[in-house]
């Protein structure tokens, strides 16, 4: 292809720049507060290059500076403990943290967002944040080998809905699958707060050899830098660039892209061929192109090295040859890595990206110089420190204040409240409650999604959805592996953001220990409404200490995460979602538990004690009511319940275990009864007596801490024996009856598997076909 | 019966990443004429009975709104097949 | 007490070295996802696994080749249509028609490939329903003389997950009658159809059997615990009887 790059362009140098100090530029058109511009002018000591303007505009905005959170977001570094440090190999800051799994091994995750993209093209926008993420985890050397998604749209009736769900569920899979990375669990929440902000949050993990991290420098002068992957277009400057401009001729610009258009196939080709690069120990450094491409990628890249670096724009191989050079440098396209490459190693690395059929281009050197300088044509168009791009950016210290509204509104329990009238008692009613609840668009299956991912590919897949986490062996020979669950919950966070953030964490973790692995490790996904809003901003600042605080408690670090602002419709904000990603570990997955009830006969416990809570539950939103205080936070009780379910998972004490969550121990009844069709007869009165509570209560409240578990009937002493010792409750509910083909609990109609399979199944399909 | 073609193409500034496979191919086969190659899709909606300029306009609006995501595809031809 | 079946147990297969001495080809096509899964059921079933390279323009020594499933060139264009292409396939056509029959297996996108390589009638088209479809799918097995099924009996049930979006097999009827007439018809889907494919052909091969193609992942099912769910949790193998029937038309008849 003759794309060559059109270098007739007037170009604005930094010559040019001290010349006419007076120019006006676009700086408010590209999104930077005068404040700011001002600040880029007195760190240059003259007025920015359209490129270098393009650079800090770019890299100073929220989305890669973090400048409203950054205040914030410390106390995930700051409240660690050295025992949490131990198994921490790469922390925050990187592309993504790393933690030792043990026998060499490492894992690498992290989660992020690709909310707006999402709701303008859900089906681009949604693959393109899989693209993203999974380029994260390969810039750490890893091998990416799982996905998940946690998913947060508008009414399920909502004539938009569809759109968005169809869109976005296509696009994870159309990507996803072309990349053969399973896709083992996530999150599918209906809420009209997400009508005009829907939330697609991707997350990947990746495995490798501790001596194969890979970090994001560039060290070592005269080493090359390297560009490779996709060739680079107009793609996520917007529909007109204002950059136009930098181009002062009469030439009229291409069109730019409103979206993003992903190539799995061209992906996965990369990460192939970035594996080969990392087994032949071809690259001393690599980085991802993503938010900000070549502007962040160069910056971060020097930063992180020996602070130098020399680059040629007019080397970069363009789809769009009328790109201006901040256009280039500003350019979102995809599947495109950067990488620094010894001069020895430069023959190899060009017979991978030959070997692979991947185009790249070599585009400058690193220095020692402490400056990043960027030529076109030989004119120095960028002269900058790169850490005053990557690292040195505004932060704000944003004003935030509990919104006058919370305390009514965390008065307005559900109990008593007009939504409460008729609260279902007679058996029948309980029946039709516990039916209303698992068809309900948040509680019903979510297999109409997950059928349409691939969970197969890579042979390693030991659990996924609608398990409690999903889980992946990492070694084939001993059967080490890791255990992955994502959650939030927008209700809880909004009745109360400290503690919402804290029962995202625990449900999470919960979600893993019930799996039996060992929780590790949290990556976080902090999606949100405008920072400028001092209601908002409280949310977020208080769900990042209840966050932090949390992860003390449980002893798990935060080891990377993303941070999504501006979530809103018009001024209305989206609920605060935290959603938090827990990591947790294996000695041997072959230990891993499944949800579903097995053998005929067993011995069914609940662990845990219920109190009367169902403010902000799933029941409470069925009949229209958000109000009071969320379930309460017990740390100390999800450690021990933790302890308890790996603790039997590991000894052979359990062969099924569910957390509780939303819809209570109703929904986990049905759920563990429906995963493999397998019956059961459960009798709650001692429950009843014991927490001093009513059936109903005793089905619906979300009170937190709770697993029910099946335990085969040699295991009962042993497994009763524990649970005493630890000094935690327990209690035999009911027992597996496999072939009666119901759910059979006391005081409740009796449920058919049959019609419960139904309901659960068809609510989907029922509104998306 | 009367067939109304529409023709739509990706938008020539976004990727297209078929069309680049596809080029890339194309030389080891020894096609090497090619410098590149875009792919669209074709569409015919047959029309019981004459076409009208009214079902014209209908089949333009339903190209623009329905058959072509504006968003990144151009409807480059919509025409009559005698 | 019954013990939780423990998943990735070793197959009950020892690996004897004349079995060992199977060499089975896996090919790699850029885009091909499921090449390291059909080695590891190779090797489970005993024999040696060997990576081919699509670029390559010699077989080397292999006593049969898989083609594994994925998206080879991103399935642009149509499904199998440029990797059919590939140096390396035009060696695999010409040993499959040879006198020798070199036995081939294309499974999913490499059944795509065999069809686009001419190798087996028919084509491939998106399922009926639109979607991408992963689940378990029950296959019947209706010719147990081919290199690759002759491990299974007559009309045996096997569960095997089913992943694909161009799914639904599609020929003219003449060619689906001949199919059916000469016993070509490897696999039905057993249940619902599910994915549109004319008379429930899940897969075929050519008229020697040496070359067989299905849409489902037999090498997704070889390892307890990591293949299709069953009540208890723990997965079911049996895809493993693919690899098995190769080895044993390898290593001659007695195992």
């Amino acid at each position: 292809m003759s794309l060559e790059t059109n270098r007739k362009f007037n170009i604005d140098t930094v010559e040019n720049a001290e010349k006419t100090p007076d120019t006006e530029l676009p700086w408010a058109e590209l999104g930077l507060k005068k404040n700011e511009f001002d600040e880029v002018v007195k760190v240059l000591g003259r007025r920015p290059t359209g490129a270098e303007l393009a650079m800090y505009s770019v890299m100073w905005s929220e989305h890669c500076s973090y400048k409203s959170s950054k205040n914030h977001l410390r106390q995930f570094g700051e409240k660690v403990t050295e025992e949490m440090k131990k198994d921490m190999l790469v922390g925050i800051g990187e592309n993504a943290g790393v933690t030792n799994l043990g026998d060499g091994w490492a894992v690498t995750f992290k989660i992020e967002s690709h909310n707006s993209p999402s709701f303008v093209e859900p089906y681009q926008g949604a693959a393109t944040g899989i693209g993203g993420i999974v380029r994260d985890i390969i810039s750490m050397g890893a091998r990416p080998v799982a996905v998940m998604d946690p998913l947060r749209f508008g009414a399920i009736d909502h004539p938009d809905t569809a759109r968005v769900m169809h869109g976005a569920v296509a696009g994870i899979g159309g990507y996803g699958n072309s990349l053969g990375l399973p896709n083992i669990g996530g999150e599918m929440v209906f809420d009209s707060v997400y009508q005009g902000n829907p939330l697609v949050n991707a997350l990947a993990v990746g495995v490798m050899r501790h001596e194969d991290i890979r970090l994001a420098n560039a060290s070592g002068k005269g080493n090359k830098v390297v560009l490779f992957g996709a060739r680079t277009g107009g793609d996520g400057i917007g529909g007109a660039s204002v950059l136009a401009s930098e181009s002062f001729d009469d030439t009229k610009p291409s069109k730019r892209p409103a979206v993003q258009v992903g190539d799995p196939f061209a992906e996965k080709v990369l990460i192939e061929c970035c594996l080969e690069l990392f087994k032949g120990s071809l690259v001393e450094g690599i980085q991802d192109l993503g938010a900000a491409g070549i502007s962040c990628a160069t910056s971060e890249l020097a930063s992180n090295g020996d602070g130098g670096m020399e680059v040629e724009l007019t080397s970069v191989l363009l789809r769009d040859p009328s790109l201006t050079p901040g256009e280039i440098l500003m350019s979102e396209s995809q599947e495109r890595m950067m990488a620094v490459v010894t001069p020895e190693n430069i023959e190899a690395f060009e017979a991978v990206m030959d070997k692979w059929a991947v185009e790249y281009s070599w585009l400058g050197e690193v220095t020692d110089s402490g400056r990043l300088i960027i030529t076109w044509d030989g004119a120095v168009i960028v002269d900058v420190d790169p850490r005053t791009v990557a690292h040195d950016g505004p932060v704000y210290d944003r004003p935030y204040a509990r919104p006058d509204w919370q305390d009514a509104l965390q008065a307005d329990s559900f109990t008593g409240s007009v939504q409460d009238a008729g609260r279902p008692a007679a058996p029948a009613q309980l029946a039709a409650a516990v039916t209303e609840l698992i068809s309900s668009p948040n509680m019903c299956s979510k297999s109409w999604i997950t059928k349409q991912y691939d969970r197969y590919v890579g042979g390693n897949t030991a659990l996924a959805f609608p398990d409690d986490a999903g889980v992946i062996r990492v070694d084939e020979e001993t059967g080490l592996g890791v255990a992955l669950a994502t959650d939030a919950n927008g209700r809880y966070t909004f009745l109360d953001p400290y503690h919402g953030a804290q029962l995202a964490l625990a449900e999470a973790y919960r979600n893993v220990a019930t799996s039996g692995a060992v929780p590790m490790a949290v990556s976080d996904c902090l999606n949100f409404g405008s920072p400028e809003d001092p209601d908002v901003m409280w949310q977020l600042a208080e769900a990042i200490r209840g966050l932090s605080d949390a992860c003390m408690v449980l002893g798990i670090p935060v080891t990377g995460g993303n941070v999504s602002l501006y979530n809103q419709t018009g001024s209305t904000p989206i609920h605060p979602s935290p959603v938090v990603a827990v990591l947790g570990k294996f000695d041997d997955v072959a230990r891993r538990t499944p949800s579903g009830w097995q053998e005929d006969g067993q011995a069914i416990y609940l662990l845990g004690t219920t109190a009367a809570e169902l403010d902000g539950s799933e029941w409470s939103n069925l009949r229209g009511h958000l109000g009071g205080l969320p379930p309460k936070v017990d740390l100390a009780a999800e450690r021990e319940l933790g302890e308890i379910l790996i603790n039997a998972s590991r000894d052979g004490m359990i062969d099924s275990a569910h957390d509780l969550s939303e819809g209570g121990l109703a929904a986990a009844l049905v759920e563990s009864s429906l995963r493999y069709g397998v019956g059961a007869r459960i009798a709650l009165q001692d429950l009843m007596d014991r927490d001093g509570v009513d059936l109903f209560t005793a089905l619906f409240s979300e009170t937190q801490a709770r697993a029910i578990v099946g335990v085969p009937r040699s295991e009962e002493v042993r497994f009763n024996d524990m649970c005493t010792a630890r000094g935690f409750m327990h209690l035999r509910i009911g027992v597996v009856d496999a072939d009666s083909g119901i759910l059979d609990i006391n005081g409740v109609e009796d449920l058919a598997l049959d019609a419960l399979n139904e309901a659960h199944e068809g609510t989907l399909p029922k509104y998306f076909g | 019966m009367p067939r109304i073609v529409v023709d739509v193409m990706p938008k020539p500034e976004i990727l297209d990443p078929q069309g680049k496979a596809i080029v890339g191919a194309l030389p080891r086969l020894g096609f090497t004429s090619f410098s590149s190659v875009r792919q669209g899709k074709r569409f015919e909606l047959t029309v019981d009975g004459e076409v009208t300029e009214e079902i014209l306009a209908q089949a333009r609006e339903a190209a623009e709104t329905m058959l072509s995501n504006p968003v990144i595809e151009d409807v480059v031809n919509v025409e009559v097949l005698a | 007490m019954s013990e939780l079946p423990l998943i990735g147990e070793a197959v009950a297969i020892a690996a004897e070295p004349r079995l060992a001495g199977a060499r089975i080809g896996v090919v790699t096509f850029p885009g091909t996802l499921d090449d390291r899964d059909a080695a590891r059921a190779i090797r489970l079933a005993g024999a040696s696994a060997i990576s081919l390279w699509h670029a390559d323009t010699e077989l080397g020594e292999v006593d049969a080749v898989v083609i594994p499933g994925g998206f080879s060139y991103g399935d642009y264009l149509r499904a199998g249509a440029i990797a059919r292409f590939a140096p390396l396939m035009t060696r695999i056509i010409d040993a499959a028609n040879s006198e020798a029959k070199l036995p081939v297996l294309g499974i999913c996108n490499g059944f795509q490939i065999l069809t686009e390589s001419h190798l087996l009638p028919g084509s491939m088209i998106k399922n009926d329903h639109l979607k991408f479809n992963c689940s378990n799918q029950i296959l019947r097995v209706e010719n147990n003389t081919t290199a690759w099924t002759s491990d299974y009996a007559l009309d045996q049930e096997i569960a095997i997950p089913l992943k694909n979006q161009d799914g639904q097999y599609i020929a003219d009827e003449k060619t689906l009658d001949a199919l059916e007439a000469e016993n070509r018809v490897v696999f039905r889907y057993v249940g619902a159809n599910p994915n549109g494919s004319r008379r429930s052909i899940a897969g075929i091969s050519n008229a020697a059997g040496n070359v067989v193609g299905l849409m489902p992942h037999p090498e997704h099912a070889v390892e307890a615990g990591y293949g299709p769910e069953t009540p208890g949790g723990a997965g079911g193998i049996d895809g493993l009887g693919f690899f098995t029937s190769i080895l044993t038309k390898i290593v001659g008849g007695a195992k």
